[in-house]
């Protein structure tokens, strides 16, 4: 290595094993200081477990990491934190029985002794304070009660902190996955005036736009191995797609869509915000899928969970006249029974249709299990296995087995694919269009406005009220935008 | 920019409303204690006494220091089926040992802390559930104990009963050794920067590993604690009751449970409160003889009775955190 000495982090031919299935085989990476280098790959390409070894969270089975041109023979967390090392891993770390000072103390060995809560509290604020301006956030808030894209801030500016060791790199793994369009712009803005300092980011994104526009340079895994690794102004989109693996997916989409007129067809949910002052109310017929626009937080998730209500008691302002399933987007919290099975955390929804006299049949369960782990895709070797044994992407594609396997008409979807990787995105948007062909009616709030491109109909949110209503063809990124921060008095 | 400004005051009423309701949970032990209280004063006026308060809180302080122990435990995601017959163990040796040959006493009290803090390493290291573990040296403990003492007996070192038997003026003493217990543990877990750790390990053990931390550390710490609490405990229950019976803290493991969840602690994901604990421990105390007694409860009753208090507190308490959602 010619030029290793300058590099941060040099990892060569590093190899990882997890019982039969390789993981990372031979890959080569560096980043040198002053660079933001970009990191995109579909989920399983690898992409965490070499992050994981950067971090020194995992040792390679083979293969040598050099820090600061030394070479590390014992590398561990530790260690990385004392070279300057810091990880944003992509599930979130923080304590969420303790206050914000308290887990920053938690990353900085050295906040002990006389005082020590009081320099938490001023360091991690000043943090805030300088990535994410107006975030209304203090210090001694409990982090449980704290809304996910605000542990996320914190999660975030907490790796930034500097106290005793040195701060070279931050590994930022999908760091805008919960955030909205303004407080991900903050962050990268941040990100940019890091590196200009002299530092260095790993940016690990699904959103190959910030990607493309925030990275260095660029480099793409797939099963496993470094696949391409160039300057990022030598990437466009298409090709970034392509090296990824996953070409001509969007020009599919499109005409896919362009091919389904949805003709006249029943009513299936008409609801009004019940912050709505004008007359605007949100309707989807049958075979509709509905996107439900906006920033993060601005009454689109209460919308969907009013309609969930409605479905089961009578509620003022809002009709819906099918069964209806809800797909939650914080999957920890609200999607997944921790202790479950795949199976039994599939069929929670159709419980009626499984039973076999009083009881569960199993062998039902577990018929209804397997059609969706074919239909969907779900990589597991057993879907008796516990929930947590899949990856995050594929205990999101479980929680849309457990929608689309039951017998709702009406599905809600709270912005389900945060964080999930584009490969598993593109299946379920086949599956999604492919289920409203059939005649299911979809209700879906995204922070993506990607994915906005397979509703039929979008409905952007302000402050708990609709303040606009496009069709397809009206959509464009620039209409949402103006929409969501327009008319703000 | 204004959207900005509005999310904040959005946020921040939210956040009030959820400050008000953790508020309220963190007042509800105060609270039971209060209509505990209450409930005994309008009984039996004559009760509400420095003399009252001594006799009635007269076991209070062995409870607490046993729900401190439990408390320490349940902080880390655990749970400790042993800690009454652990306390009835020392009370056995301290009734002992402690007295006719107090090196060996000592050394005796101390090994079993160091037995506790193994025990912690042994449920961290083979991944062992700690309920197994300790339903199993519960059956140890009592069998320990009555190898030490086969018939109820033996009496207290001087030194302890003198302690025990402490008169201050004006307050009685178990209030002030409740307040004491409670201050201490309160700053040790609370507010010192390892007791941030300690909490830290039953929040999220994962991240406080990825930070560089050793769990199984925090897992002997805590239960070393566990072991020193449960220590004083035997020792204040004999200080107490002047002689000692191998079964003497049997009814101890559930009180100091029951105590913790009372005072506002969660069993799983580091949620504790100290002061909290030792108001749970005061109150069931409190209800446990002195308040059924007045209310001309007869004996065999009184512990369904208890029964029926901790439902309806507890009750209480799922109440107030389901309106936290």
């Amino acid at each position: 290595m010619p030029e290793g000495n300058a590099d941060i982090i040099r990892l060569n031919g590093a190899e990882k094993h997890f019982g039969a299935v390789r993981a990372l085989g031979g890959v080569d990476f560096h980043v040198g200081p002053g660079e933001c280098v970009g990191l995109v790959g579909h989920n399983g390409a690898g992409k965490s477990t070499l992050m994981h070894m950067v971090a020194g969270t995992l040792t390679p089975d083979s293969g040598k990491i050099g820090v600061h041109g030394g070479v590390e023979d014992n590398y561990s967390v530790s260690r990385a934190q004392k070279l300057g090392i810091r990880c944003v891993f992509q599930e979130l770390s923080l304590c969420p029985n303790l206050s914000i000072a308290e887990n920053t103390r938690i990353n900085h060995a050295s906040l002990t002794g006389f005082g020590w809560r009081r320099k938490a509290a001023a360091l991690i604020t000043a943090k805030l304070d300088e990535i994410f301006p107006d975030h209304g956030i203090s210090a001694w808030d409990i982090v449980g009660d704290l809304s996910i894209g605000r542990r996320q801030m914190v999660e975030v500016a907490r790796a930034f902190t500097v106290t005793q060791d040195r701060l070279d790199l931050v590994i930022l793994d999908e760091p805008t996955s919960s955030l909205d369009a303004h407080t991900s712009g903050q962050l990268l803005a941040f990100v940019r005036r890091f590196v200009a300092g002299g530092k260095s980011c790993i940016l690990i994104s699904h959103v190959l736009g910030e990607v493309l526009r925030n990275a260095d340079r660029i480099v793409v895994m797939r099963d496993g191995k470094v696949v391409v690794a160039d300057a990022a102004n030598a990437f466009d989109r298409d090709r970034l797609v392509a090296a990824m693996g996953g070409a001509e997916a969007r020009q599919k989409i499109a005409a896919e869509i362009a091919a389904t007129k949805p003709a006249a067809s029943p009513l299936r949910v008409r609801a009004r915000p019940a912050l709505q002052k004008d007359g605007s109310e949100l309707v989807a017929h049958a075979g509709e899928i509905i996107g439900l626009a906006g920033l993060a937080g601005h009454g689109q998730t209460d919308l969907l969970l009013a309609i969930f209500d409605a479905a089961s008691r009578a509620k003022a302002g809002i009709e819906v006249t099918a069964p209806v399933a809800l797909v939650a987007g914080d999957r920890q919290s609200d999607g997944i029974f921790p202790q479950w099975s795949i199976a039994e955390n599939i069929g929670i929804r159709s419980l009626a249709r499984l039973r076999n006299g009083l009881l569960i049949s199993p062998q039902r369960e577990a018929e209804l299990a397997q059609f969706w782990q074919k239909k969907i895709g779900i990589r597991t070797p057993d879907m008796n296995n516990n929930i947590f044994s899949l990856s995050g992407g594929n205990q999101q594609k479980a929680l849309f087995a457990r929608a689309l396997g039951s017998d709702a008409e009406i599905v809600l979807m709270d912005d389900p694919m945060r964080g999930v990787d584009i490969g598993t995105k593109l299946e379920v948007y086949d599956l999604v269009r492919e289920e409203a062909r059939n005649g299911r009616t979809f209700l879906w709030y995204t922070t993506e406005t990607e994915e906005l491109d397979n509703c039929d109909h979008i409905y952007v949110f302000k402050n708990g009220r609709i303040v606009a209503n496009l069709r397809r063809d009206e959509l464009t990124e620039e209409k949402i935008i103006q929409s969501s921060f327009g008319d703000a008095a | 920019m204004t959207v900005a400004s509005v999310d904040t005051s959005k946020s921040s009423s939210e956040r009030g409303a959820l400050a008000r309701a953790r508020l309220l949970r963190g007042l509800l032990p105060a609270l039971s204690l209060a209509i505990v209280l209450i409930a005994i004063a309008w009984l039996n006026p004559r009760a509400i006494s420095y003399f009252g308060f001594s006799l009635m809180l007269n076991l209070a302080i062995p409870i607490a220091l046993a729900t401190i122990a439990q408390m320490f435990v349940i902080a880390g995601n655990e749970l400790d089926l042993s800690i009454g017959t652990f306390v009835g163990f020392v009370g056995c040796v301290t009734a002992t040992w402690l007295k006719d040959a107090p090196l060996l006493g000592v050394l005796i009290l101390l090994g079993s802390i160091g037995i506790y803090a193994l025990l912690g390493a042994l449920i961290h290291l083979r991944n062992l559930p700690s309920i197994v573990v300790t339903l199993g040296m519960s059956f140890v403990w009592q069998g320990l104990a009555i190898l030490v003492l086969p018939k109820p007996g033996g009496k207290a070192p001087d030194w302890l009963l003198a302690i025990m038997s402490f008169k201050p003026p004006f307050v009685p003493f178990p209030i002030i050794a409740a307040l004491l217990i409670g201050l201490i543990v309160h700053f040790g877990l609370m507010r010192t920067s390892y007791g941030v750790i300690l909490r830290g390990s039953g929040g999220n053990p994962a991240a406080l590993k990825r930070a560089g931390w050793s769990l199984l550390k925090t897992k002997i710490v805590l239960f070393a604690l566990a072991g020193l609490f449960g220590v004083l405990s035997g020792m204040a229950l004999i200080g107490i009751t002047t002689s000692a019976d191998a079964n003497i803290g049997n009814g101890y493991t559930l009180l100091a449970i029951a105590g913790v969840i009372l005072g506002g602690g969660e069993f799983v994901g580091g949620r504790v409160s100290p002061i909290g604990a030792v108001i749970g421990a005061l109150t069931l105390a409190l209800a446990a003889s002195p308040l059924l007694t007045f209310m001309h409860i007869p004996p065999d009753w009184q512990v369904a009775a208890n029964g029926a208090i901790l439902i309806i507190v507890l009750a209480a308490r799922v109440l107030i955190s389901r309106r936290e959602r």
